[in-house]
């Protein structure tokens, strides 16, 4: 069965990925190295330090990161019924990066500690904001691609903003603000890979138990409703859950471009079948590695100059989005939603 | 009486936003009846449809379902009992038309929705009976328009429902396909003694599948019954409001608008010869004068929406005098003569005598 082989591949691609994002870096660490570590065995402190408090938790963000974006991608996907949507293209990555941005300048102007909590709920609550931005376009706006250029301007005032917020932050801000919002994986302590693991595995747990809903949302909301479906609850659950997914990333990475888009449809494709108990777990290992992928390009092409990370991602991922639309416009005559 | 009654609404008002688009539906089905709702576009036949399937909230009055309200019946347990074909594509990307019908078993799969045993009989036996079996493994967007209905109505099988909404089920097939899936229909009825309620833009096959007819106009039922009650000569062209051309109710045709201006040609015709130059005369703009036709002749419907005037006689009556005499006094009028008939029958005497007098006249 097709769909299954392509998932546990996945899987096994994942490890491997996690793997070669340990093993390779602007640092040579030996294979028997990482091996050791990981029995348990003593070696350099210095190549154990890289291993267990860079590179690792480094590897595990970006892992559980980016199966968030896809999940949270194929979730617009879906609840959009348009196959590029995703929550970079829709804006809805930048405003949780304006809100993010907002908070830290607040917090640590008064010289508070932010949180990991307090960066979630910051990304969350501008990501909604921005989510009902897009809604209200999506009412008076019936194209896909119309739908996006909507999007794709509620994330250019939003990082207009950001820009402007991080310029008139105070110096000691600056270095992080501005690293960050340009978006990357770079610094992740191991506080803040349980917090994230914690809030994507809940979240994503959630989603998989609405792959049935989810399913039949699929084929029009007519049809859904007279399923059984509540289409309304279904509807707030979508925007909820993939705005706790994307904030998750905005509030740790910064905003992550295509991995939304893309990921999802080369699993789909991949798999050859759209089924949502399929492709939730199959997106969520597609984004993870994707995102292994991409950071490891990040680190090492330049290194050890560091690239941005949406820098790679877009490099990867925006060719498929590209071949999304002509492939819709052949099929369809017109890009219709 | 009202027991026998499975479906029924009671002054039903539906409409978007508390405003009723159509107002005091009163319908009593029984069981495995078929219902068709006709009228001309933009009524609310639809809307109406919708609110029945619980999708749009009833503005006010009762649908009862058995014995039950439907506004009391829970989403789950409605999913059982009705199910719909509506206009609006089904979505199905990458999925075989096998996957789509099976969609319709969502009420009755657990909570990740893993077809069962069971399920998968009732997928096979609605595949068999609507005729999908053979395209089962195709692409559902990939197949042709009659096939992709044929696909939509197993589904709505598969849900096993005891009433089903199509609204224009037939509206884009070509006339193999029309024919085809309303005897699905049909035979699925008896089959399953499923309660059928439809739009149909099709008039000539809304009377001939339909138990009971509902009328819409403007915003209201214009009439309810059934197609003997409905096509009575003249109705249908007063609910569309028919100005150009006209619709036969009697045989289930319609006619083109008939030629303007004097009628300079009179048309022999008789024993359905002259409906296809009736026909061709009104392409071609000319007005007409025909007879001598019989009542119960195949031309004389025709006739009657394309001619000028027609020289008509009772049927199985001998043509009286005066009924010729005016028959010669119109070819008098006339400057040519056309006959479609190649021989009159023994009885015809009036057609042959006319001919004749059109020949001295040498206007044949």
């Amino acid at each position: 069965m097709r769909p299954a082989v392509v998932l546990s591949l996945l899987g096994i691609g994942t490890l491997v990925f996690l793997f070669f994002n340990i093993v390779f870096g602007s640092i040579s660490i030996s294979l028997q190295d990482v091996i050791r570590v990981f029995a348990g065995q003593q070696i350099d402190e210095t190549t154990e330090n890289i291993i267990m408090e860079i590179r690792l938790p480094r590897a595990v963000a970006a892992m559980i990161l980016g199966g968030a974006l896809a999940l949270s991608g194929y979730l617009l996907q879906t609840f959009f019924h348009n196959p590029i949507a995703g929550p970079f293209v829709l804006g809805i990555s930048s405003g949780s990066k304006l809100a993010v941005a907002l908070a830290m300048v607040f917090f640590l102007d008064r010289s508070i500690r932010v949180t990991s909590a307090t960066l979630i709920i910051a990304a969350f609550l501008g990501a909604v904001v921005s989510m009902q931005f897009v809604l209200v376009m999506s009412k008076k706006v019936d194209t896909m691609s119309m739908l996006v250029v909507c999007g794709v301007m509620i994330g250019y005032i939003c990082s207009a903003i950001t820009d402007f917020v991080v310029t008139f932050a105070s110096d000691a801000d600056i270095v992080n603000l501005h690293n960050w919002s340009k978006g990357s994986f770079s610094g992740m302590a191991w506080e803040h890979v349980i917090v994230m693991s914690v809030v994507v595995t809940v979240t994503m747990m959630i989603v998989f138990c609405l792959s049935k809903p989810i399913g039949a949302y699929q084929l029009g909301e007519n049809y859904a409703g007279n399923m059984g479906v509540n289409i309304r609850a279904l509807r707030i659950l979508l925007i909820l859950l993939s705005s706790i997914l994307s904030a998750c990333v905005v509030a740790y990475a910064g905003p992550v471009s295509f991995v939304g888009i893309a990921v999802p449809h080369l699993v789909k494709y991949l798999m050859g079948t759209n089924k949502p108990i399929w492709m939730i777990p199959a997106s969520f290992l597609g984004g993870s590695i994707f995102c292994l992928f991409c950071d490891l390009i990040a680190r090492t092409v330049f290194a050890p100059t560091e690239l941005s990370i949406s820098s790679v991602t877009a490099v990867f991922g925006a060719p498929v989005v590209l071949w999304i639309m002509v492939d819709r416009r052949k099929e369809n005559g017109c890009g219709t939603k | 009486m009202m027991e026998k009654l499975y479906f029924r609404t009671e002054q039903l008002s539906v409409g978007y936003n508390g405003q009723p688009v159509v107002r005091d539906i009163g319908i009593g089905l029984e069981r495995g009846q078929i219902l068709t709702l006709i009228g001309p576009n933009g009524v609310g036949k639809s809307t109406v449809l919708k609110s029945i399937a619980g999708q749009l909230s009833t503005v006010s009055g009762v649908v009862c379902i058995g014995n039950e309200q439907l506004n009391k019946i829970g989403r789950e347990a409605l999913a059982k009992k009705l199910s719909v074909v509506f206009t609006e594509k089904l979505k199905a990307e990458l999925m075989t038309c096998e996957d789509v019908v099976a969609t319709g078993r969502y009420p009755y799969t657990g909570k990740f929705g893993i077809l069962r045993e069971e399920d998968r009989k009732v997928i096979e036996e609605v595949m068999e009976l609507v005729h999908v079996t053979e395209i089962r493994g195709q692409d559902f967007e990939k197949v042709s328009d009659g096939q992709k209905q044929r696909v939509m109505l197993a589904r709505a099988f598969c849900q096993e429902p005891e009433v089903i909404l199509l609204d224009e089920p037939t509206s884009y097939l070509d006339v193999k396909y029309k024919l085809e899936f309303l005897s699905i229909l049909q035979k699925m009825r008896e089959k399953k003694g499923v309660t059928v309620i439809m739009s149909l833009h099709e008039l000539e096959l809304a009377e001939r599948i339909s138990d009971q007819i509902l009328c819409l106009k403007g915003k209201y039922v214009d009439r309810y019954g059934t197609p003997e009650e409905i096509f009575e000569p003249g109705y249908i062209g007063q609910l569309f409001d028919i100005t150009a051309g006209s619709y036969d109710e009697e045989n289930g045709s319609m006619e083109l608008e008939s030629p303007a201006g004097e009628a300079k040609l009179f048309v022999i015709a008789g024993d359905g010869r002259g409906r296809s130059l009736y026909r061709k005369l009104q392409r071609e703009g000319k007005a007409f004068v025909t007879g001598i036709l019989y009542q119960n002749d195949l031309d004389y419907p025709v006739a009657k929406a394309l001619a000028a005037e027609v020289i008509e006689a009772a049927s199985f009556e001998p043509v009286s005098q005066s009924i010729l005499e005016e028959a010669k006094r119109k070819i008098d009028a006339c400057e040519r003569v056309l006959c479609t008939r190649e021989h009159f029958g023994s009885l015809d005497t009036a057609g042959r005598e006319l001919y004749e007098y059109a020949k001295g006249l040498g206007k044949l």
